[in-house]
């Protein structure tokens, strides 16, 4: 194997590198430049000689495999790599900023800010997610910020691909990792469980917002393994005023079994965004650890004793979709209001774990200036969420499953639209309106909402006997101007 | 160089004629054949001629185990597969036998080594169905890639610089690349008689510049296939279980 003695204005496949900006255990960065890219460039070079632990080279390869597949805002752009045969090394584009690691100093962090931060890097898991890989080192020292806020993840040195061989997977008898961030199940060998990653990302929430690590700093095997039985100490323990709503959101990032976790990033940033729709349960009023006897009992019984079925991360993916329904509750459309539900029935009978939003938009008027309260002195916005609650009282949902939204907009296609993208709904259904003139006169909001999306989009209309009766009636009353 | 591999053939015509159209529309520029042209299926004349006209176009074919059973009925095989090669060599010419007795065991291109079973003793028709199978069959040689056949469930295995092995069931359509710091056994599932539950013909792109595998699974007739079978009077079991991919 080659040895490495790179220094400042050494070129590697055009490369050429400029000074060392990090000196690190496993690897050296490089700030590089190479003609044609006119964006900062790191260059990555692993430090690795004869004898050296092999994780380090086993890190660097899926590294190299999975950092040129993955693309968007959330990772950083990779413009080459080079391999063991040659001289390794990954360019890669240059973050500017510090990690999340330099916060550290100012722990703990406002409720706010720490829920804004794990929102970010949430929906940053969940685009990673659906490109098929587990992050696995979720960390305050692998994330970083855009300028323009984004969360970027990096170093995927220890990363599961599901659609490519994990070289990681048979070199470690111990899992390997950080330790406190390491999920529980890692500890019995899955490592295709994209909740992994959720749990350290709680173990992050909870770090950032208590100072204190959940499960403390031990490196020890038998300090991981506590993490199997044994339940963190509620942060409202820690901190008087902590949120119940952020105390439910952890202790669910943290639990044991993962299915008990949320479903998805996408879910769990859902939350995240909206703590007035998190729905408090006993884990939001724990004070204490759970009793002796209970943790004696998982200690001997634990709820993790073997792999779980094999969870794939696609079909994990796939089981748990945000699906958003819009509702227009000022027409009188009942027709119409129960197809939807129907349609909605249907789809959460199919998957689940599926989480369903029901939005309305209260349409505010451009000129005249908007009046909260109506003729009868009645506070819309609540009027209306009532009546979202009322109509998806039928379908029976689990409170954890169901959220009802009052936007207020000018457009509600536009609203529709950017509810829809900034929540990562993946699927919405809508009514389409039934009265040709007022469409005519309004412009389809359907329309506009099936063609405009990011996501699937089911339009919705009543049964032919509904509509051929409508339109009958319509003719009818045209037929008959007096 | 794109090169489109295709193993355990078979005699499945129209599963052959579907990876021939597609491995053309993949601008494949070479061919390699892992052997197991003929048994179980009922076209082996066409299957021959099509391998013989292929290499005389360049193409590189080695030799299967049930290519050699033509000629060498002493070939251990089950009672039924028995049966198809008996089948088999009343219909093939002595000129189609003499092409597949004349086959190579394996072939080397650049540096990589094409095999029908397990490369430690390639004669003796072993199967790599497990990560230790995959590491005896690296041990035994100095090829850093080994691809082969035989096992008609796609496979890929790989083992790192201290000898740890990975094993992995390739996903189709995804390019994976053969990391050069460690070597690789690259099993290809079978073009005329799949049996890893998807009924679809299998064969694999190899860029050799990039090292890059592909897995590809392509539809076909299974309906012409099992038909012409039955009609044939051979198995049925064998026509049968084309529809289940097992």
């Amino acid at each position: 194997m080659v040895k490495y003695s790179i220094e400042g204005g050494a070129v590697i496949e055009g490369f050429t590198l400029d000074k060392c900006v990090h000196h690190g255990g496993m690897a050296t960065l490089w700030s590089a430049t190479h003609p044609g890219i006119d964006r900062p460039i790191l260059v990555k070079i692993p430090k690795i000689s004869e004898g050296d632990d092999p994780a380090m080279i086993v890190s660097f390869e899926m590294e190299q495999m999975i950092l040129p597949r993955l693309s968007g805002d959330h990772v950083p752009a990779c413009y080459g790599t080079g391999d063991f045969s040659r001289q390794p090394y990954v360019a890669m584009e240059r973050i500017p900023g510090d990690t999340l690691y330099k916060r550290i100093a100012d722990l703990p962090l406002g409720y706010e800010e720490a829920a804004t931060i794990c929102e970010r890097v949430a929906i940053a898991l969940e685009d990673l997610h659906r490109q098929s890989v587990i992050h696995h080192d979720i960390k305050p020292s692998s994330i970083m910020f855009r300028p323009t806020g984004e969360a970027v993840l990096i170093d995927f040195g220890l990363s599961h691909h599901a659609q490519l061989p994990d070289l990681l997977q048979a070199e470690f008898r111990l899992p390997y990792g950080t330790a406190p961030y390491m999920a529980p199940e890692r500890l019995l060998g899955v490592r295709d469980d994209p909740r992994s990653d959720l749990f350290s990302l709680g173990v992050m929430l909870y770090f950032l917002t208590t100072g204190e690590r959940p499960f403390g700093e031990g490196e020890t095997l038998h300090a991981i393994r506590r993490r199997l039985w044994r339940d963190p100490v509620p942060p409202r323990k820690i901190r008087a005023d902590y949120p119940p709503w952020m105390q439910e959101i952890v202790l669910r990032c943290l639990e044991i079994d993962p299915a008990k976790r949320y479903p998805t990033a996408a879910q769990l940033a859902f939350d995240l965004s909206h703590p007035e729709q998190v729905t408090l349960t006993a884990r939001s009023e724990k004070l204490q650890r759970d009793s002796l006897y209970t943790v004696l009992r998982r200690r001997f019984n634990p709820p993790l004793t073997r792999l779980s079925e094999k969870s794939e991360l696609a079909r994990q993916l796939a089981s748990a979709p945000i699906v958003m329904v819009a509702l227009d509750v000022t027409q009188d459309s009942s027709e119409l209001d129960d197809a939807i539900r129907i349609a909605v029935q249907r789809i959460l009978a199919t998957v689940p774990a599926a989480r369903l939003a029901c939005v309305n938009i209260l349409k505010l008027a451009r000129v005249a200036i908007d009046k909260t309260l109506d003729e009868q002195g009645n506070n819309k916005h609540i009027d209306r969420l009532v009546t979202l609650a009322h109509w998806a009282a039928p379908l029976k949902l689990d409170e954890q499953r169901l959220s009802t939204h009052v936007l207020e907009a000018f457009d509600p296609a536009d609203a529709i639209l950017e509810f829809a993208k900034i929540n990562r709904v993946d699927h919405i259904l809508i009514g389409a309106r039934q009265h040709s003139l007022r469409r005519s006169l309004l412009g389809s909001v359907s329309a506009k909402v099936a063609a405009e999306a990011t996501c699937s989009v089911t339009v919705i209309r009543p049964s032919r006997v509904a509509i051929d009766a409508s339109l009958v009636a319509e003719e009818a009353a045209a037929a008959s101007p007096d | 160089m794109r090169v489109a591999i295709f193993s355990d053939i078979h005699a499945n015509r129209p599963a052959f004629e579907a990876v021939l159209a597609a491995a053309r529309a993949r601008h494949a520029e070479r061919i390699i054949l892992l052997g197991d042209y003929v048994g179980y299926g009922a076209d082996p004349e066409w299957a021959v001629d099509v391998v013989s006209d292929l290499v005389a176009k360049g193409a590189s074919a080695i030799l299967g185990n049930h290519d050699r059973a033509v000629r060498h009925p002493s070939e251990t095989m089950n009672d039924a597969a028995q049966i198809v090669i008996a089948w088999t060599r009343e219909r093939l010419t002595a000129d189609r036998q003499d092409f597949l007795d004349r086959l190579p065991l394996t072939h080397i291109e650049e540096g990589a080594l094409y095999v029908h079973a397990e490369a430690s003793d390639p004669a003796a028709w072993h199967y790599v169905r497990s990560a230790d199978d995959a590491a005896r069959s690296l041990a035994a040689t100095d090829a850093r890639v080994t691809i082969c056949g035989h096992v008609h469930r796609p496979a890929l295995y790989s083992m790192s610089a201290v000898g740890k092995m990975t094993a992995f069931v390739p996903t189709k359509e995804i390019p994976v690349q053969l990391l050069t710091g460690r070597r690789w056994l690259v099993v290809l599932g079978s073009v005329g008689q799949p049996r890893d539950g998807i009924a679809a013909a299998s064969f694999a792109m190899f860029d050799t510049v990039r090292q890059e595998i592909t897995f590809c699974r392509v539809p076909y007739d299974i309906d012409a296939a099992a038909a012409r079978i039955r009609d044939n009077g051979l198995p049925s079991w064998f026509a049968d279980r084309l529809y289940l991919g097992k």
